[in-house]
Formats: C-alpha cells, sequence, structure tokens
C-alpha cells in the first residue's frame, strides 16, 4: 500500500477518535462542573480538561478564565484547536477524501456526513442544556463511524492503519485522562468529593457499570487505577488498547513477510509490560510519572510507525 | 452561421469562407425524414410518456451521485463539488459514419506524433518552411528540455483526444486537438454504464459497439512503452495533482479500472535517477507514470522550481530512459491553437496523404491580414485565447453584446498573438430533455486515440451537449452536460423488425 494512504488512514481514524474523546472530556467535566459549582472550585474541573486536551497553552493565548463558555468554545468550534471536535471531523474528511477509494462506502457516508451536519452547526446546539445532546450525538457519529470500519473493511493493510490509529489515539486518551485525576489517586483520606470525582472518571471511558461487574466492590482508588491501566477486558485500559497496537503491527510485519522495526519492539514491550504489571508496583513508583511516562512513549510509537512505514 | 465544407485552410485564405446562414443539421430528423440510425430512438421516444422519461432521469442523476462522480467548478461561488447533467437520449453514430471518422483519426494522430518527433529532433517540417520556425519555436509549448530526446518507443501521444464538430450528414471538422492530459473518458464509461441499468431494452434492440474494454486498451497501451529492463509486467501508476483537480474523481476511477496506484508527487522519489513509490513495505520501483499533470508542474528542478505537485528528478530519470511518461512532456506545442491550421500540412508533408478530417479556417490575429479581417467581422466569428482551455475566456460574435465585441476588439488589439478567431459553425444538433420537452440541441464528440506499439480506438466517446436553447458552448465547465455515444455495428436497428418492436412502448 503507498505510504500516504496508510498515513491518511492511519490519522483520518484517530482524528476521529480523538474527537469522540473530546466529548467525552467535555461531557464529564460539564457535568462535575455543575457539582463542584455547589462546592466552589468550577474552574479547576474546566482547567484539568483542557490539560488533558494537551492544548492548554493554546487556550491561554486566546481566553482568559476557563469556564462553560471559553472551554466549549475551544474544544468544540476554535479553529485554532486542531484537536477542536469539529477541527478533528474536519480534518477526518479531508484524509478520507484523499483516500476514498480505500474506504468503504459506510465509512465514508459515516464521515461526510458528520462533517455535513457539522459545519452548518449554530452555536445554540452547543449551548447550556443543548450540551448533553450534542456531546452525545458526537459520540454516536464517532461509535458509527467505528462501526462501519469494522463491519465492512476487508481485513488486510487498510484496515490494520486504520484500527493502529484508533487504538494508538485511545490509549493516549485514557492515559491522560486519568493523568489530570492523579491527585484523587495519592494515599490519604478519601472523602465524599473524591467518591463523585471518580464517578465521573469511569464515565468517561464508559466503565462505571463495567468497574461493578469487575470487581464488585465499592469504588477505590486502587481498583480504579487497575481497571484502566492493567485490565485487558477493558476496552479502553491502556493494556488492551496497547494489545490491540502491538498485535496489529505485527500483523502488517507478517503480511509484510516479517519485515518488522523498532516500532514493533517498542509496541511489545509496552504490550508486555501492561499484561504483566502489577498495580502496586505503579502506585508506588507513582501514578502521575507512570502516566506521564506512559503518554511520552505513546508519542514515541507513534513516531516509529510514521518513520517505518510512513515517512522512512 | 457558417456551414459550408472547408478542408483546411493553413494559409488563412479568406476568399474560401462564404458565409452562408443555414440550419443546423438535425442528426436524428432529415429532410425526407428520421435518419436510419435513429429509427429505434425515435419510436421509443414517441412511445414513451414524458413522466417516465422524468422518472429516468431522476434516477440518472441519483445513480451518478451515489458513484460519486463529480466535477469540480471553481470562481463561481456554490459547491464546487458538482455533478455533470446527464442527457438520457444516447448520440448515435453509424458504422459507416464512424468507420470513416476512425480512419481520420488515426491518420491525424499519427501525423501529431511525427511532428513532435520532427520538432524535437531534425526539424524537417520548419527547414522546409511548411510552418514558421518561429511559430513552433517561439512558443510557450516548445519544451527545450525535450530536444534531442527520443520517448521510449518514438511515442509522444499515448493519449490524445480529438475534438470533433459535425455540421452535415459527410462532414465533420476537427475543432482542437488534445495532445497533453486529455479528460473525459471517465464520462464515457460511467455514461453506457448508466444506460445499460436504465435502459437495458432499448439498449438490446440496438448493436452497440462496447466501450468498457477501454481500461485495459489504456493499460496495454502503456505498458507497451515500458522501458525494456521492465520485463513482462511493468509497474504503472497514475500521477494527479490531488483532490483539488477537477478530474480527480477520472485518475482514481481509471487507476481503480485497470488496478494501478493512482499517486501524488509526494509519493514518488528519484533516486540514482530511478523513479520509486512510497510504499507501506519500503520504496517500489514505477515503470510508467500516466501523468495527469501539466508539463510545467511535473518536475520542480526541470519546469517551474515552485511546483509542489512534481517530483523532483523526474525528466532526469525520464531521459535517462528509466521510467517513461504518457503523454509525453512538450505535446503541447502540437495541439496549440496557433499550430492547429498546419495540421494538414502535417499530415501532407509527413505520410504523404491527403488529410481525411478537415479543420475549421482558422485566422491568427498574429498576422496583419488575418487580424484586420477578423476585427471587420468579429460579430460573425468565434474568438478564442491561443493557449485557453475549457471554453473560459472566448467570445461567440454572433450571440454577442456590442459592448463584448468591443471588448474583445480592443483585447486584440492589445495583444494579438494571444487571440484566433474562427467562423461560427452551425454544430449538429440531438434530440435532448429540457424544460419544455425533447429539443435538439448542439453537440460535439470527444473520441479518445491511444498510441503504443500501434494505435488503438475504442469505438465510442465523450458527447458533450450545449443544454441552453442556441447555446454553442458544450463545455461542461460553462453549463455543458454529456450524453452516451453509441456507434453502432450496424447501419441502424434491423428494418425488417421495425413494425413488431415499435409495438414495445418504452424502455
Amino acid at each position: 500500500m503507498l505510504s500516504r494512504t496508510a498515513d491518511n488512514l492511519f490519522w483520518l481514524a484517530r482524528y476521529t477518535e480523538r474527537a469522540g474523546n473530546v466529548a467525552r472530556g467535555l461531557a464529564v467535566a460539564s457535568r462535575m462542573a455543575a457539582i463542584s459549582a455547589r462546592l466552589g472550585d468550577e474552574v479547576a474541573e474546566w482547567r484539568s480538561l483542557l490539560t488533558a486536551s494537551g492544548g492548554d497553552a493554546g487556550f491561554y493565548r486566546k481566553y482568559e478564565t476557563p469556564n462553560a463558555e471559553s472551554v466549549v468554545h475551544w474544544l468544540v468550534f476554535d479553529p485554532d484547536n486542531s484537536s477542536g471536535i469539529l477541527s478533528c471531523f474536519e480534518a477526518a474528511r479531508r484524509n478520507a477524501r484523499a483516500v476514498r477509494t480505500a474506504l468503504t462506502v459506510d465509512m465514508w457516508q459515516a464521515l461526510n456526513d458528520s462533517w455535513n451536519h457539522l459545519r452548518n452547526l449554530a452555536p445554540e446546539a452547543t449551548e447550556g442544556e443543548q450540551l448533553p445532546n450534542f456531546l452525545g450525538w458526537v459520540q454516536d457519529r464517532v461509535t458509527l463511524f467505528n462501526g462501519a470500519a469494522h463491519d465492512t473493511m476487508l481485513r488486510n493493510e487498510p484496515w490494520r492503519f486504520v484500527h493502529l490509529g484508533t487504538m494508538l489515539e485511545r490509549a493516549d486518551n485514557t492515559a491522560r485522562l486519568l493523568d489530570v485525576k492523579h491527585e484523587l489517586f495519592a494515599p490519604g483520606e478519601e472523602g465524599a468529593v473524591d467518591y463523585v470525582q471518580w464517578q465521573a472518571v469511569l464515565r468517561s471511558v464508559s466503565a462505571l457499570r463495567s468497574y461493578q461487574w469487575v470487581y464488585r466492590e465499592r469504588l477505590s482508588a486502587r481498583r480504579i487505577a487497575e481497571l484502566m491501566i492493567l485490565r485487558p477486558e477493558l476496552p479502553r485500559s491502556l493494556a488492551a488498547c496497547h494489545a490491540e497496537v502491538a498485535d496489529t503491527l505485527e500483523a502488517i510485519g507478517i503480511g509484510q513477510g516479517g519485515r518488522m522495526g523498532e516500532c514493533h519492539r517498542q509496541a511489545g514491550l509496552l504490550k508486555a509490560q501492561l499484561r504483566y504489571g502489577r498495580i502496586d508496583d505503579i502506585l508506588e513508583e507513582g501514578l502521575h510519572e507512570f502516566l506521564t511516562g506512559m503518554i511520552t512513549r505513546t508519542a514515541e510509537l507513534g513516531a516509529e510507525i510514521d518513520a517505518f512505514y510512513i515517512k522512512p | 452561421m457558417l456551414g459550408s465544407a472547408y478542408t483546411d485552410q493553413a494559409t488563412g485564405d479568406r476568399s474560401r469562407v462564404s458565409p452562408a446562414k443555414t440550419a443546423a443539421f438535425d442528426e436524428m430528423r432529415a429532410e425526407d425524414g428520421v435518419r436510419a440510425a435513429y429509427a429505434e430512438i425515435e419510436r421509443w421516444l414517441r412511445a414513451t410518456p414524458r413522466e417516465q422519461l422524468d422518472r429516468k432521469r431522476h434516477e440518472a442523476e441519483l445513480l451518478f451521485r451515489r458513484i460519486g462522480i463529480t466535477f469540480a467548478v471553481y470562481g463561481e461561488g456554490g459547491d464546487p463539488e458538482r455533478l455533470i447533467p446527464f442527457d438520457i437520449i444516447p448520440r448515435i453514430i453509424a458504422r459507416s459514419e464512424w468507420d470513416r471518422l476512425s480512419v481520420g483519426l488515426r491518420q491525424r494522430v499519427r501525423a501529431l506524433n511525427a511532428f513532435l518527433a520532427d520538432v524535437y529532433g531534425k526539424q524537417e517540417i520548419l527547414k522546409a518552411g511548411k510552418i514558421p520556425s518561429a511559430l513552433v519555436l517561439e512558443n510557450e509549448g516548445y519544451r527545450q528540455e525535450m530536444v534531442g530526446f527520443v520517448p521510449p518507443g518514438g511515442v509522444y501521444t499515448h493519449i490524445s483526444g480529438i475534438d470533433m464538430v459535425r455540421t452535415g450528414p459527410n462532414e465533420f471538422y476537427v475543432l482542437e486537438d488534445n495532445c497533453r492530459t486529455p479528460s473525459g473518458v471517465s464520462y464515457m464509461l460511467e455514461n453506457r454504464e448508466a444506460m445499460l441499468r436504465l435502459f437495458p431494452k432499448l439498449c438490446a434492440r440496438h448493436k452497440i459497439a462496447p466501450v468498457g474494454r477501454y481500461p485495459e486498451e489504456l493499460l496495454e497501451t502503456l505498458k507497451a512503452v515500458a522501458p525494456a529492463r521492465a520485463g513482462a509486467h511493468p509497474a504503472v501508476a497514475i500521477l494527479t495533482p490531488g483532490p483539488y483537480n477537477s478530474a480527480y474523481y477520472e485518475h482514481c476511477f481509471l487507476a481503480d479500472e485497470m488496478g494501478v496506484e493512482v499517486v501524488e508527487g509526494a509519493d514518488l522519489c528519484v533516486t540514482d535517477k530511478v523513479v520509486y513509490m512510497r510504499t507501506t513495505a519500503g520504496p517500489k520501483r514505477v515503470d510508467v507514470i500516466y501523468r495527469r499533470i501539466d508539463d510545467e508542474f511535473l518536475d520542480p528542478e526541470a519546469f517551474r522550481p515552485d511546483s509542489l505537485v512534481g517530483v523532483p528528478g523526474l525528466m532526469e530519470a525520464y531521459r535517462a530512459g528509466n521510467v517513461a511518461l504518457a503523454n509525453a512532456p512538450g505535446g503541447g506545442i502540437a495541439d496549440d491553437k496557433a499550430i492547429y491550421p498546419y495540421v494538414p500540412e502535417m499530415v501532407r508533408f509527413y505520410l504523404g496523404e491527403e488529410p481525411l478530417l478537415a479543420n475549421v479556417p482558422t485566422f491568427l490575429c498574429e498576422r496583419d491580414e488575418d487580424r484586420k479581417y477578423v476585427l471587420s467581422n468579429i460579430d460573425k466569428l468565434v474568438v478564442k485565447l491561443a493557449k485557453g482551455s475549457g471554453g473560459y475566456g472566448m467570445l461567440i460574435g454572433p450571440h454577442a453584446t456590442k459592448a463584448e465585441c468591443e471588448e474583445f476588439h480592443a483585447r486584440i488589439l492589445a495583444r494579438p498573438g494571444d487571440y484566433i478567431a474562427q467562423p461560427t459553425l452551425a454544430l449538429s444538433t440531438c434530440p435532448t430533455v429540457v424544460e419544455q420537452g425533447i429539443a435538439p440541441r448542439h453537440v460535439d464528440l470527444r473520441p479518445f486515440v491511444l498510441s503504443g506499439k500501434e494505435i488503438r480506438i475504442v469505438p465510442g466517446g465523450l458527447t458533450r451537449v450545449a443544454l441552453k436553447d442556441g447555446s454553442l458552448v458544450v463545455n461542461s465547465s460553462q453549463g455543458g452536460g454529456t450524453k452516451d455515444t453509441w456507434i453502432l455495428e450496424d447501419e441502424g436497428p434491423d428494418s425488417g423488425q421495425v413494425q413488431s418492436q415499435s409495438q414495445t412502448a418504452g424502455a
């Protein structure tokens, strides 16, 4: 396959996944902000969401305080934010248009229809009580795209690069979401606010119910961290995402007669460390240090994939 | 409008231009009744209620929209991704007519190719004084980079599109040659697919020459000019400027049909004068490039240094014989509008034959005598930019306002070398579905000629139709549409069956 085609497929999947993740983050933060407003620290919620989205420097260049209005505008509409929902869908469609023949009709329609809806979106659609509906719609569209890819693509190289993009982006997102709340996981007293925060963290990866199914115990910081980092059953856990990344890379390598490189080594190492890691060791080392390390290594892996397959 | 037959007018001799107002030739209805090739169509149109035609028209539009055949129109605002209107009534050409055309097309393309080999080689036609040297050597389309170089197999115009118009039962003219990157062949193929799906019975009642082999013929043509070392399975790729090009759909369509990659400039790289494409499995050598990028943008090292869509080093690889380019760079000198008047002379000079296809008499405004004539007869002539294409920047005298004529008058005086003029031809008409019903509309024809080891022409072409009443501009960028073009294997539907078949209404 042409490297450019692989690049377009990888990034259209990443951008689509990112749009969904931003919507998840916004949904949880706006819910938390509503609760925190009573407790007096609404700004902190918006601030940590901006940190998780990775574009806070850009935000502070344009806006003074993070509040519902400024953060929603920045994360949904602002063209200066390349990780905003609108920008993500635009970039995904641009990538898709360049490789129309490599996509199935269902995938193209899922992206193209989303884009057509978004570009005609009235600003009121994200205001106040409309916001949850809008964010739900974004998540639906991303789920539709993922389902279309999963159900209609031939299982060959194009599919693998799409899947690789989705999984790498998802791993990155889970690490970021958890990292902005890492203080909650520090040893010490657990209060009522912490409990609500934990629920929010789990909700952001659609795992509140899953937690109950896996543990059948009341929420605890240790178990939440274990679920989101190490449990292979949770599809958005770091372990699950990195296992998919490594397996997909390996499948591409085997498809090319065993041609493999540094990206395969790094992906395999990440997969193994998450597969055999222990949560107590991670917490002892420091959750923040561990997660920052994961975010950096995920980015490095992305660069290695690029260097091996896209721009050698 | 002028309708008399001319053979050629390389000399700009005005004495043979005899203006005569005549009605356009109707391809379906002759004075003495319906022409044989259209007999079945005429019956079908009479028997089919308007609502059914409208329904089919709607179905056709849905079909094209779903396939995603769009054509980009720039500079007018609105949605740039537009659908070219498709007219459901086919344009029909009898076998005997096509055979004559086809022989003429072969002859013309052979002469154009010989001309290119000559002007980049020994320049004998210039030495013989048949064409003014300056007209060729100082032309923008003349590429110094090609001088003294012979492309693989001596072929320059692998794919040419020759624009033809018809003015009478036996009168066809070449309006324009396209030797660079002619587009539109995807419509020839998709229009036929659409007709077969929409009107299977109507199609079955005609012996239509199939066009579906075109991609295969194209691939054969491209493979035939591959460098010898490529062996039996040369790697072919289509080079596109990218998704924002108006013909991007066609580039992808042809690549899909031939099973080859469609690449952008950045997908290719040149190492040690060999062209490679970047794939996920590493660099892969490319032997033949069907390029749909203009010469100027092909290689920033050889041509425009600001080109972002080209491939640095491509020309060096080409000149080293490591890759074939179709079409060869520098072909623009053969389809230049100022060179056009001399094509019949090329046929005589290189082939020693009389030209079988007629040229439209052409005035080069650069010449004093021609210019004088053009300026005093501007309201009767079609004035075109010598370098223009796509129907932009042209004046149709008989349809223009006084102010428009005056504007062109001034423009010609300011830059005479930029303009040519031709008499306004009465383009033939075909029945076409319009708002008010079925009415005759002007059409042209672009057959595609493939030159590799041999010349191949798939029987058919792109028929463009001017949808506006009386309009002579068929370009899709100017509100033109397309029709399926049927070359019948016989002279028309079998007359012995006419009576019984006329009972079948509709298709």
